[in-house]
């Protein structure tokens, strides 16, 4: 091979280049998001109920909100329907403004926990008026 | 073994019908059974065929009368007033005769009353609605109760509806609207740059059971209910009076009807 020496050097430069990222970040990871559901609203709830609870379940809210969210909009713009009924037969008031944000006040310490760890930028707040906050 | 071409078609002919079907007929049931079950109207909410309105404007004597609707609806909708007329938002406002009825005959002795008098404007929420018929993303559409709403997630600000209504009804925000809000409503979302907007007849508000604000506060200047029961009140009213709607030559049939009253006729 000509210029073996060159190209060596050369690849192992580039490996050396490439996998810095990983090898500066290894072993540090993020912190982790850490929404946070204790506002007045959710403590007084829990203790009128024992419990703390959504619409629904923790693990599906979790993972769906996004979902209901944009189910709960169309229902309301389009249809006018503005009941939810959970899948343990309670009823809730479709408002993004009004109901969940009456529970998770704290936006910056719930909504952007997650949202910044996953870098989405959900347009909500473009309109919706979020609730006031002291902490910056 | 084999089989001839016939066997063959009936087994393939009857395989797809019974595949696809089924598949069909099941995903039909779940798909309908979620949703019907977890979604449903507010019990309190009102209900129409087609809301309208009639506005009496005999009864609206002084601009305080014009202001008071206005400002009430602005309040509760987080309308910004920018304070020049170019950027200008407006889900109700007043003009006068010549600019409400352009294409009405008026002629030198008519009553200069009225020929002078103001005249209280929203979105007339048509039964042909130009302004949906433009809307390139069904942003803005008819309800099955006649309120022409907009869907403000889907507005991508072409104002193409602008272009098309002759009312005048539309306003676009040119700027942020958020910081020129007089009185916030907490409970009522704002809009944001670049969408169009105007009146909605409170669908918030019907759905709780309410009438549009501007009928409440206006003293009964202006009566809300179904054009299409003939036992309502404002068909009760325009049975006994005149009433005349904006523009109706343009075939857009506004749900927006006016009573110009006089003094002890009509």
């Amino acid at each position: 091979m000509y210029n073996s020496g060159k190209i060596i050097a050369g690849l192992i430069v580039f490996v050396a280049l490439f996998t810095f990222p990983f090898y500066y970040n290894l072993g540090k990871a993020n912190a982790r998001p850490e929404p946070k559901t204790d506002t007045p609203a959710i403590q007084e709830y829990a203790a009128k109920y024992g419990k703390k609870e959504c619409v629904e379940s923790k693990e599906f809210m979790r993972g769906e909100h996004m979902q209901l969210l944009n189910q709960w909009r169309d229902s309301v713009v389009r249809d006018g329907n503005r009941i939810y009924v959970n899948s343990a037969g309670r009823s809730f008031t479709i408002s993004l403004q009004n109901t969940c944000m009456n529970c998770h006040s704290n936006k910056k310490d719930f909504c952007d926990q997650c949202h910044n760890y996953m870098a989405v930028k959900p347009y909500c707040w473009s309109c919706h008026i979020q609730p006031k906050e002291n902490k910056s | 073994m084999s089989i001839n071409r016939r066997q063959f078609l009936k087994l393939a002919g009857a395989s797809t019908v019974l595949g696809l079907g089924g598949a069909t007929v099941l995903n039909g049931l779940k798909r309908e059974g979620l949703e019907a079950s977890q979604i449903s109207p507010d019990p309190r909410a009102l209900n129409a065929k087609r809301w309208g309105l009639v506005i009496d404007v005999s009864k609206l004597k002084t601009d305080e009368d014009y202001q008071r609707c206005i400002d009430a609806c602005h309040n509760i909708h987080n309308v910004p007033d920018h304070g020049n007329k170019k950027d200008e938002v407006k889900w109700i406002w007043k003009d006068n005769y010549e600019h409400t009825f352009p294409t009405t005959t008026e002629d030198e002795f008519m009553n200069h009353e009225y020929k002078e008098k103001n005249f209280l404007l929203l979105c007339n929420h048509c039964a042909q609605p130009a302004c949906v018929r433009v809307c390139p993303t069904k942003a803005t559409f008819k309800r099955k109760d006649g309120i022409v709403m907009q869907d403000m997630h889907r507005c991508i600000g072409c104002r193409f509806c602008m272009a098309a209504c002759p009312f005048g009804a539309r306003s676009f925000n040119y700027r942020d609207p958020r910081p020129k809000i007089k009185i916030e409503n907490k409970a009522f979302p704002t809009r944001m740059i670049g969408v169009v907007e105007k009146c909605t007849l409170c669908y918030e508000r019907i759905a709780i059971g309410e009438p549009p604000k501007c009928a409440e506060v206006s003293n009964g200047a202006i009566v809300f209910g179904d054009l299409e029961d003939p036992n309502s009140e404002i068909r009760k009213i325009m049975a006994e009076k005149f009433t005349i709607r904006r523009k109706p030559e343009l075939g857009t049939f506004p749900s927006i009807y006016y009573v110009i009253g006089g003094k002890e006729n009509a």
